[in-house]
Order: structure tokens, then C-alpha cells, then sequence
């Protein structure tokens, strides 16, 4: 099995409060021989709260970490994180498009920009070896799964190139492909608050409640997301979310790495399941009833 | 006129506000527009008549910190204006000339304790960001009652992690702040 | 010897502003060959139109110079009055003085002494040009009139009605178009079938009118009043002339679900069908992808049932070739597909439809007689949104252009529901109301006084499907952006206007020009609205431009009076500036060695092979011809021969290297 080799961008979420995505991710990789070569020395790319209040800090923090991953012969980065793709895409992008911004930054970094290795997320990872997770699946994982893509990864369409905006299907398709159901609904892509998770509670609770509902409504029986921050906005604050709501819930929310390591028999230890503020459970399937002769 | 913040906006980020045909797709699918103020595509009215008074009523207002960078609106613009740049350029220039509403300080704190936090680390660490915040804010209760399912769940590291070049970001930082104060004189 | 007249026009302050044309005239009374010169405010004028007629006249001149503004505005002008006043008009030339000239410089002596140097170039072509004869071409007073809906069909009838015949090709089984889908049309509220169709049989009964429906143009061949149209007529598979349309072949056919185009897919028809039931000509047409006979060999039930026997399975495509005058393009729009909507839910929606199929459900002849009903579970409506401007006006959807009848048919298929759903709410989102035409406005505020349909301000963001009702997420704007969600049963896309499918293959089997939107493109904006570029080509409706029906009618007529314009004449009458192959006496015969690079260079196709032969019929040699309808003297054969054997009349390369030779 030829192992693909791909650079690798953690994030501060998945080294800090999302280890359970670094883990799920690292074993992953693991049992369908990707090879992630972390980027020495990489630093934060300013996520949100960079480009809000910083924008040449926003980025040139990026573009210091693609060309570090350029000195180490990177040709493709792989950043788990929305956020932090989104980042290192922007800035790729905005270096690309305005000379302007790429002089600036060039004067920040004390270096000149040359080609910069192309930015890719997990789903776009996954999807390369589709094939091959198809076979070594054990355990298939048979829930109703709503496919949670956050606002991140697909947009803005022309800095991702990812996927269709309004109804986006490449998660749905992996997770197809490991046995589950996912359904169709309307929050696929509704933002679910992400950095007001601390100063603006209350919104996250508000707009969480939107998207579990919809979910609910349609019978999911797992929220399936790609980023950090939705994970801890559904997960980690639950309990806001669930003051928003008229009927508390417990569908968990799970990473796509933690589904398909679920699937390829991977243990839910190894897989970081236990470190979710809502526990991962599933409504028992109904057992088929055996006819006595 | 060339003095104008729609002016300024073309001429450093490329974004004509002038496009904006005032059709209120962007207003119509943003998920934070219940907490603002002004309305985003109104945002962008207090721009194009160039007047210094609604500009101001922009930059004090709460709907550029309540805004959540989520980039639907740009999505359906049908006249793809980045209103998502132009907010990040109202916030910083709000923040430049001291303008910005009381009632968004905590949003302002938690991006200042962010930034600082990278500064120092190179990376972000939560812990020591949440606390900055905390002082900021004054908000010091904030979260207690998850903290210690954090603690245990292995999701509230204590420590900074190393690993970044923490000189070279803090200099990154530097030689921003020098290249703003130096297109400020 | 020469004697060359130099007039010099001041335009006003056009040119005289910046040009010193007193020094100009008396610079070209020194220019060799140069008996007269003098300069005038405004030549182009009567005055001094006159004066150029006198001083022909007086002097005795044998060429003409006016220097003034470009050949394009007044070149036929001045040439004419030179023809008045007993000149050739092809020994009048025109040197400019003003878009080449004043107009992009500054005033400075070194325009001026630019302004000397047109005129001397124009003197050294004109003391070397050649009188010129108009080429006369005859005419074919037959019409092609591509297209059957209102548009085509109202121009062939005027064309028809001036006398000469008309071939009326339709590419679908029958003429009406759109129109004939439509329920009531704005702002009468008229029946549109019950208008339509009287046309539809006016036209299928004219005397000089021959319907060609279900078929199509391969090719067109030729120039102005000398066309060939070649014409695809596609086998029906039914003997037009025994079925009598009793209708028992739809009926009784076993394949009955292909969802119905003109419906718009809300009810389905058989494989073999007519189209509606007041079609023009009423007989149906077997639709080979979907005809079990033709997958599987099996069936034949049409056959074995009609009692006239007019099936014929074995019916081949026909090709007819005709000598045509001029065409009418009239090939009509579609609409952007509700698909084409991701913020919509990219068409998976049933009850998020788009106008067209709305009609079809206000149509008392449509799949509910009449009656609005939601596709999906075949109630009626109670609350329903319309969008306008759904794809118009947007950059993101590549549609930057407003498509113009959409606010108007919003506002009609608002009342339309509110007449029929009493007591149902219509919410219209809008950006602005476009309402232009001759009681328009006034039946857009009938909508929103008397019907109470309800106006928003504001565009709609995203609908997406909750329960059998669809969420709308719109905003008004005239409330400072207040987000307005609305539960909808139905939502209706105002749909962009496009140009048709298969625009750009007919276009350029025209040989027509057409815009980014794939449009055809008019002669001039302003002044020339129902011709192209394409000598002999008009154009009528909405394959132009998005309009409505009374523009298209007058648009129509229009283009039908410019082929009744071209058929009055006896003759067609050409500029002689065209390619000429030179002729020698033998044993060369002619320069040309028969390379024919010339042939393939040429972009109109004007070049053909001509055989020089002995009286016996030998053939001695193979040379160029010029079509003198087709060309259109632009030069390329000149700069590929090689031998310099072609040459263009009037801009001969002894005329030109005499201009050049001035610089």
C-alpha cells in the first residue's frame, strides 16, 4: 500500500481544546497509510479574531506557515481546521490576486513570496483515498447522520473552490461510504456562531438550537462535522444550546475521522470519543425477530 | 471625497462599495442580523453617501462587532461586494480611532486576548487567553461551571505549548504595527 | 492633367478650434494638381453643399477633396452632391479632419500641419482614382422567416400581406411559441391564446405564406436578395395530408409519461402527440426517443388504430432547398432554469417553480384548468411568495442585464392569484418595479390597490423546505433591513430572460453577429434596430433582447418593412468597392497563377474558381472570380496575392502607395 504523504497543518484547536479531532485524525491516517508530516515550527494563523482586528498580521501569520511548509518540500497542505484552511487559503489567495498585499507582507515577513504550497481540508484529504476505506471498513457505521459543514470550508467559493456552496455533498459521500445515512436538511451550511462561543454566548446557543432542531426534525441520530469550532459550539456547549431549545437534546456530535475510525474498528479510546461533553450513544437498532419453527 | 472611508476601501482593499445596489440579499441570510444596530446592507449605505456623519454612525455601531465573519452574505451578493472585508475594515478603523461601541467591549476584549496570546506564544493558548479575557472583562465567573469538565476531558491544557519560532511571530507583530503606524503619518 | 477641388469644412468650432484651416487651404493650393481651395464653416450643409456643386460646375474639377469630419458620417453625403453636380461620386474623398485630427489633438501647429497632410493624401488618391459604376444584383422577392412564435408570425404576415411569399420555419411541431403558453398577457389581461391564435390560423391559411413546422435551417448560402436556404423538414412519421387529427393515436398510445413541455413537466403526454390542442397545424408528431416501436421494435398501436391510415413509421427527414431574399431572424428566448438556483434549492423543490410554469397553471387550457395548485400535493396555495429579479441584475449568476417583463408579469401572476385563491396572501420581494409601457404602471398599482398583493422591498436570500411549506428568508429594506421570514406553499422564480438554446450554432450558421449573452446583435443600437450586420438578415422579438409583446410586434413589422423595402426595388444596388481579379490579353490571360489563397483567406466566401476556355471549351486556366454581391471590399485577397493579381476598386494599391508615399 503506497502511503500518501501529505503536510500537515494541527491548528492550536486540535494541539489545545479539540485534541479528540488530532486523535481520531492521527489514527485515521494511520489504518489508510497517509503519512502527515507536521510543519516544523508552525505558528497560529490568526483564525477569526486575526483578520477581524489585524489584517496584514492575519495574513502574513498564514503565509509564514505555507512557506515553511514550502522550505520543508511540502508541495500540498492539509489543515484539519475550517478555520485555519480558510486562513491559509484567504491568504494564499489575497498574496495571488493584489500585489499590493503581497509587497506588505513581503516587507512584514522580510521575505519574498514565491510559489506556495496548495491548501487542502480533511474532507478533500479523505476523499483522495475514498477508495480504500471502502474495503478495510469492519464495523459500518449504521445511523442517520445530519452532515454538518459550518460556513468555513465552503466559503467564499472562490478562495476554497470546495464543493457546492448551498447543498455541499463530500462529506455526506464519505460517510455514505462507511455505511451510514446521511440526510438531506437545511442547515448544512448555516453558521453555527463560532468565535462568539465566549464573549457572545447567547448566540451560539440561539443559532445551535436552529441547526440541532432542523436536524432532529429529520430524524438524524449524529451531528457529523469537519471543524473544531462547530464541534465545541453542538458539543461543548450543549448546555446553551439546549436552553434554546423547547426540548433538550443528546444527539452527539462526532468528528468525520471519529466516524470513520468507528467504522475501520478503530476503539472509540483511541479515537478520543470519551473527551465529548455529549455522550456518544445511538438509539439501539431494532433486533429481527427469529422465527421459532 | 478621496478622504472618505468608501474611498479609502477601494483604494487598500479593492472593494466598491459603489457596486451595492442596495437589494438587501446580504441582511436578508445573515444569521447575526437579529443583534445589530444597523443592518448589514445598511452598513453599507452609511458608506456610499460619503458623509462623515454616517460614517460615523458606522464605525460606533454594534453591528460591525456582532457580525460573525460567517461569509454567506458575499456568497449571494449578486453584485459580489466583500462585505465581509468591509467589516473587517470598519472594525480595525473603528478600533484605530477609538470609536467603538461600549456595549461590544467584550467582543474587542476577546479579540485583543486572542492576538495577544499568539504574540506571546506564537501560538494560542486557551487558558491563558480565557484569563486575559477575563480581566478585561471583568467577567470573572464566566464558564467556571465547564472549566473542570474541561480539566478532566483533557481539553484545558495549563501549560503554553511550545513549538512556534516564538521571536519570529512576536516580530511579525512588531513589523505590522510599524507598517500601520508608518501608512498612518 | 489633374484638377482637384479641396473644401475645407471648419465644423463649426469642431475642427477650426483646434486646426488652422485658412492655412490648410492655401497649403493645398500649392498640393501639385490643385485648382481650387477654399474652407467653410459647415459644408455638410445646403450652402455648402452648393458650393461644391458650383465650383465643380465653374472649375471644371475632375476630383474632389472635403476635408471635414469621417467618411462615415458624410461620404454618401458629399459623394451624391458630387454626382449632382456631374462628378463619378467615387471621385469625391473625404480626408478627416476631425476624429483623426482635431478631436485627439491639441491645437498646436503640429495638427495643423497633420491636417495638411491628410489633405494631401486624399489629393494624391483621388487624382488617381477611377470612375465607378453601382453593381447590380437581382432580387429574389421571397422571404425566410425563422421562427414561428408571435414575432415570426406577425412578420410574416405583413410581408406576406406586401405580396411576396414567405416561408415560415418553425423548429417545433407548431408555431405560437411562448406566447401560446401564456394565460392572460399584461396589462389588458387578455386571453393570450384567444389573441394568438387567430394570427396562428391567419397565417397557416395566407396565400403567400408556406408553414414549415418541425423543421429547420441547415445552412444559408449567399448574399442580400441572392440567398439558398437549406431546410431540414424532420419526419413526423404521419401522412399530414390523411390525418384529419381525430386524436385517437394519443389516446390510445401505451406510452403516456413523458412530462410535457409545453406544460412545463406539470402533466405528461403520449409519445406520439400534438402539442396543445389549438396547435398550428393540428397533427401530431411521433417522438422517436421515447416511441416504443423505435426502441424495441414492439407496438405500433397508432398504426393499427387510425382510421385513415397516416401513420407512416418509414417517413425519412426531407431536405428542401430554396432561393430566398431576405431572412427575418425570429427565434425567440427561454428562461433561466429554476436549477440554476443554488440558494433556492438548485430545482429539488416541487412547489418552487418558475413564471412560465405558473401560466401553465393559470391557463384555463393548462394541466389544472385554470385553477393554481401546488405541484406536490395538488392543493391549492394559501400563502405564496414571488421573487423578481430571480437571476436578473446579477453579476454572481452571470446575468447583469434586467430581462424587462418580469415586474410586469410578477405583478399580473400576483392578481391572477388573488383573483382565483380568495383569501390567499401574495408576497412579491422586489428591488425596484419596472413598469414602463402605456398603462403599465398603472396595472402594477392595480395589483397592490385593489388585489392587495403585498410589495416587500428586498431580495431573498435563501428558500429551503421545512414540512410541506418552504421558509423564505427575505428582508425589507424599506424598513431599514428588517429580516422578513415568510412559510410559503409555493414560491414563484421570476425567471432571467435568455437567449435561446442553439443562439450561437444559428448565429453562426448565419453568419450573424451576437453579443456575451449570445443575443443577436442589431446593426446599430440606437439607429438601426431590426437589421445586423448581415446584409439582407433583419431581425424581429425577443432573440434580440428581452421585450414584451407589443414591442415585438411593432419590432416585427418593423423588420417585415425593411424586406418589403428591399423587395420593392428592381434591382439591388451596390457600393463597387469590391475585389477585382485583373484580366490580360493572352497568352497570360490573367496575373493569376490559381492559388486561390485569396479563396481561403477571403471571411465572406466571395472568391470562386472561374475557368478560362477556348472556343473549343478547353479549359486554359483556373483563376479567381469575385462575387460582386458577396464581397465586401475589405481587402485581405489583396495583401495574400501573391502575384498581385486582385485588386480592390477604389483603393487600389496605386492609390494607396500613393497616400503612403505622402507620410
Amino acid at each position: 500500500m503506497s502511503s500518501l504523504k501529505v503536510g500537515y497543518y494541527p491548528g492550536c484547536s486540535l494541539v489545545g481544546s479539540s485534541r479528540d479531532f488530532a486523535e481520531s485524525l492521527h489514527a485515521v491516517a494511520e489504518a489508510l497509510s497517509i503519512e502527515l508530516c507536521e510543519i516544523p515550527e508552525w505558528n497560529c494563523c490568526g483564525a477569526s479574531s486575526g483578520h477581524m482586528i489585524d489584517h496584514l498580521v492575519s495574513i502574513a501569520l498564514p503565509i509564514n506557515v505555507l512557506l515553511k511548509a514550502r522550505k520543508a518540500g511540502m508541495e500540498q497542505v492539509m489543515a484539519p481546521c475550517a478555520s485555519c484552511y480558510n486562513r491559509l487559503a484567504t491568504a494564499s489567495h489575497e498574496v495571488a490576486t493584489s500585489a499590493k498585499t503581497r509587497q506588505q507582507v513581503e516587507e512584514v515577513l522580510q521575505t519574498k513570496i514565491d510559489k506556495l504550497p496548495k491548501v487542502m481540508n480533511v474532507i478533500e484529504l479523505l476523499a483522495q483515498v475514498a477508495d480504500s476505506i471502502g474495503p478495510k471498513v469492519t464495523k459500518k457505521f449504521e445511523q442517520t447522520v445530519a452532515c454538518y459543514y459550518g460556513c468555513l470550508l465552503v466559503r467564499p467559493a472562490k478562495v476554497t473552490g470546495f464543493d457546492k456552496t448551498e447543498d455541499p455533498v463530500e462529506m455526506d459521500k464519505l460517510v455514505a461510504a462507511v455505511g451510514g445515512k446521511p440526510i438531506d436538511w437545511n442547515f448544512k451550511t448555516e453558521c453555527c456562531g463560532a468565535s462568539f462561543s465566549i464573549s457572545r454566548t447567547c448566540v451560539v446557543g440561539r443559532l445551535g438550537a436552529k441547526i440541532m432542531k432542523d436536524a432532529i426534525d429529520r430524524k438524524a441520530e449524529a451531528i457529523v462535522v469537519a471543524c473544531p469550532m462547530c464541534h465545541s459550539n453542538l458539543d461543548l456547549r450543549r448546555g446553551e444550546v439546549n436552553r434554546h431549545m423547547e426540548k433538550a437534546t443528546d444527539v452527539p456530535v462526532l468528528f468525520i475521522t471519529q466516524v470513520i475510525g468507528l467504522a475501520l474498528g478503530i476503539p472509540e479510546k483511541k479515537l478520543g470519543l470519551a473527551r465529548h461533553f455529549v455522550p456518544v450513544k445511538f438509539p439501539a437498532k431494532p433486533v429481527a425477530t427469529q422465527v421459532v419453527q | 471625497m478621496s478622504h472618505s472611508l468608501a474611498a479609502r476601501l477601494e483604494k487598500e482593499d479593492e472593494v466598491s462599495v459603489a457596486d451595492c445596489y442596495q437589494c438587501g440579499k446580504c441582511t436578508a441570510g445573515c444569521p447575526a442580523a437579529e443583534d445589530m444596530d444597523v443592518a448589514p446592507s445598511q452598513v453599507v449605505r452609511l458608506l456610499q453617501t460619503e458623509s462623515p456623519k454616517h460614517e460615523e454612525r458606522a464605525l460606533k455601531s454594534m453591528a460591525i462587532w456582532m457580525c460573525i465573519g460567517c461569509e454567506t452574505c458575499v456568497t449571494r451578493c449578486p453584485q459580489e461586494v466583500d462585505l465581509p472585508r468591509t467589516m473587517d475594515f470598519l472594525r480595525q478603523e473603528s478600533l484605530a480611532r477609538n470609536l467603538a461601541n461600549q456595549d461590544a467591549d467584550d467582543v474587542v476584549a476577546f479579540h485583543k486576548s486572542f492576538l495577544k496570546s499568539v504574540e506571546k506564544a506564537g501560538r494560542l493558548f486557551e487558558f491563558g487567553m480565557v484569563g486575559d479575557y477575563k480581566l478585561r472583562t471583568g467577567h470573572l465567573f464566566k464558564d467556571l461551571g465547564i472549566a473542570p469538565t474541561m480539566f478532566f476531558k483533557g481539553k484545558l491544557g495549563l501549560l503554553p505549548h511550545g513549538g512556534a519560532n516564538k521571536r519570529e511571530v512576536a516580530e511579525i507583530f512588531a513589523r505590522a504595527r510599524a507598517a500601520k503606524k508608518e501608512s498612518q503619518t | 492633367m489633374a484638377r482637384v477641388g479641396v473644401f475645407i469644412c471648419h465644423c463649426g468650432e469642431n475642427i477650426a478650434g483646434t486646426v488652422d484651416v485658412n492655412a490648410v487651404a492655401k497649403a493645398a493650393l500649392d498640393m501639385p494638381g490643385v485648382v481650387h481651395a477654399i474652407e467653410y464653416k459647415y459644408m455638410c450643409s445646403d450652402p455648402g453643399q452648393t458650393m461644391l456643386k458650383d465650383a465643380i460646375a465653374e472649375k471644371k474639377l475632375d476630383g474632389v477633396v472635403v476635408a471635414a469630419c469621417s467618411p462615415r458620417m458624410h461620404e454618401p453625403t458629399f459623394r451624391r452632391t458630387a454626382e449632382e453636380g456631374g462628378l463619378n461620386p467615387y471621385q469625391c474623398e473625404m480626408a478627416n479632419l476631425r476624429e483623426h485630427c482635431s478631436w485627439v489633438h491639441e491645437k498646436a501647429p503640429p495638427t495643423t500641419d497633420k491636417a495638411i497632410d491628410l489633405v494631401r493624401l486624399q489629393v494624391e488618391k483621388v487624382k488617381r482614382n477611377h470612375p465607378l459604376k453601382p453593381i447590380r444584383v437581382p432580387i429574389t422577392k421571397k422571404a425566410l422567416v425563422l421562427g414561428g412564435g408571435i414575432a415570426g408570425i406577425q412578420a410574416a404576415l405583413d410581408i406576406a400581406n406586401t405580396g411576396s411569399p414567405v416561408l415560415l420555419v418553425e423548429k417545433s411541431p407548431s408555431i405560437g411559441g411562448h406566447m401560446s403558453q401564456l394565460s392572460e398577457t399584461f396589462p389588458t389581461l387578455d386571453c393570450s391564446q384567444c389573441i394568438l391564435t387567430p394570427r396562428m390560423v391567419e397565417a397557416a391559411r395566407h396565400a403567400n405564406i408556406t408553414l414549415y413546422t418541425y423543421s429547420e435551417l441547415e445552412k444559408l448560402e449567399g448574399f442580400i436578395g441572392n440567398f439558398k436556404a437549406t431546410i431540414r423538414k424532420k419526419a413526423r412519421k404521419i401522412d399530414e395530408k390523411l390525418c384529419n387529427g381525430c386524436g385517437v393515436c394519443q389516446q390510445k398510445c401505451p406510452v403516456k409519461k413523458i412530462p410535457d413541455e409545453f406544460n412545463e413537466g406539470l402533466s405528461n403526454r403520449a409519445a406520439i402527440y400534438v402539442p396543445f390542442p389549438q396547435a398550428v397545424p393540428n397533427k401530431p408528431v411521433i417522438d422517436l426517443a421515447n416511441c416504443t416501436y423505435y426502441k424495441t421494435g414492439k407496438c405500433k398501436a397508432c398504426e393499427k388504430l387510425c382510421p385513415t391510415k397516416a401513420i407512416r413509421f418509414d417517413q425519412e427527414d426531407q431536405i428542401e432547398v430554396h432561393d430566398i431574399g431576405a431572412v427575418v431572424l425570429a427565434t425567440g428566448y427561454k428562461t433561466m432554469p429554476v436549477s440554476n438556483f443554488s440558494e433556492y434549492g438548485y430545482g429539488k423543490y416541487k412547489d418552487v417553480i418558475d413564471g412560465m410554469k405558473f401560466e401553465r397553471l393559470a391557463s384555463a387550457s393548462g394541466p389544472t384548468g385554470g385553477a393554481i395548485r401546488r405541484p406536490s400535493d395538488g392543493n391549492a396555495p394559501q400563502h405564496v411568495v414571488f421573487i423578481a429579479c430571480a437571476g436578473s441584475r446579477d453579476r454572481l449568476k452571470g446575468v447583469p442585464y434586467c430581462s424587462k417583463i418580469c415586474c410586469m408579469y410578477t405583478a399580473k401572476h400576483a392578481m391572477l392569484y388573488q383573483h382565483k385563491v380568495h383569501g390567499g396572501t401574495a408576497t412579491v420581494f422586489y428591488m425596484d418595479v419596472r413598469a414602463a409601457g402605456k398603462n403599465y404602471d398603472e396595472f402594477v398599482r392595480r395589483a397592490v390597490e385593489d388585489d392587495g398583493v403585498k410589495y416587500v422591498r428586498g431580495r431573498v436570500s435563501r428558500v429551503y423546505e421545512d414540512n410541506g411549506q418552504l421558509v423564505v428568508k427575505g428582508v425589507d429594506t424599506l424598513l431599514g433591513g428588517e429580516q422578513v421570514e415568510i412559510r410559503a406553499d409555493m414560491v414563484v422564480l421570476a425567471t432571467a430572460v435568455q437567449a435561446q438554446d442553439g443562439a450561437e450554432e444559428l448565429a453562426q450558421t448565419l453568419h450573424v453577429s451576437y453579443d456575451p449573452y449570445k443575443f443577436f446583435a442589431e446593426a446599430h443600437p440606437k439607429l438601426r434596430p431590426v437589421e445586423t450586420n448581415t446584409a439582407g438578415i433583419f431581425l424581429a422579438g425577443a432573440c434580440q433582447a428581452p421585450r414584451d409583446i407589443p414591442e415585438t410586434v411593432a419590432q416585427a413589422s418593423g423588420a417585415a418593412v425593411k424586406v418589403a423595402g428591399l423587395f420593392s426595388q428592381p434591382e439591388l444596388t451596390r457600393e463597387p468597392i469590391i475585389a477585382v481579379v485583373d484580366r490580360q490579353p493572352p497568352p497570360v490571360f490573367s496575373h493569376c497563377v490559381g492559388c486561390f489563397l485569396c479563396k481561403s483567406a477571403c471571411p465572406y466566401q466571395a472568391i470562386e474558381e472561374e475557368s478560362i476556355k477556348n472556343r473549343q471549351g478547353d479549359v486554359l486556366k483556373v483563376v479567381a472570380k469575385v462575387n460582386p454581391g458577396l464581397c465586401q471590399g475589405c481587402g485581405t485577397c489583396v495583401s495574400t496575392c501573391r502575384t498581385k493579381a486582385i485588386d480592390l476598386q477604389g483603393f487600389s494599391n496605386e492609390q494607396v502607395f500613393a497616400e503612403l508615399m505622402c507620410i
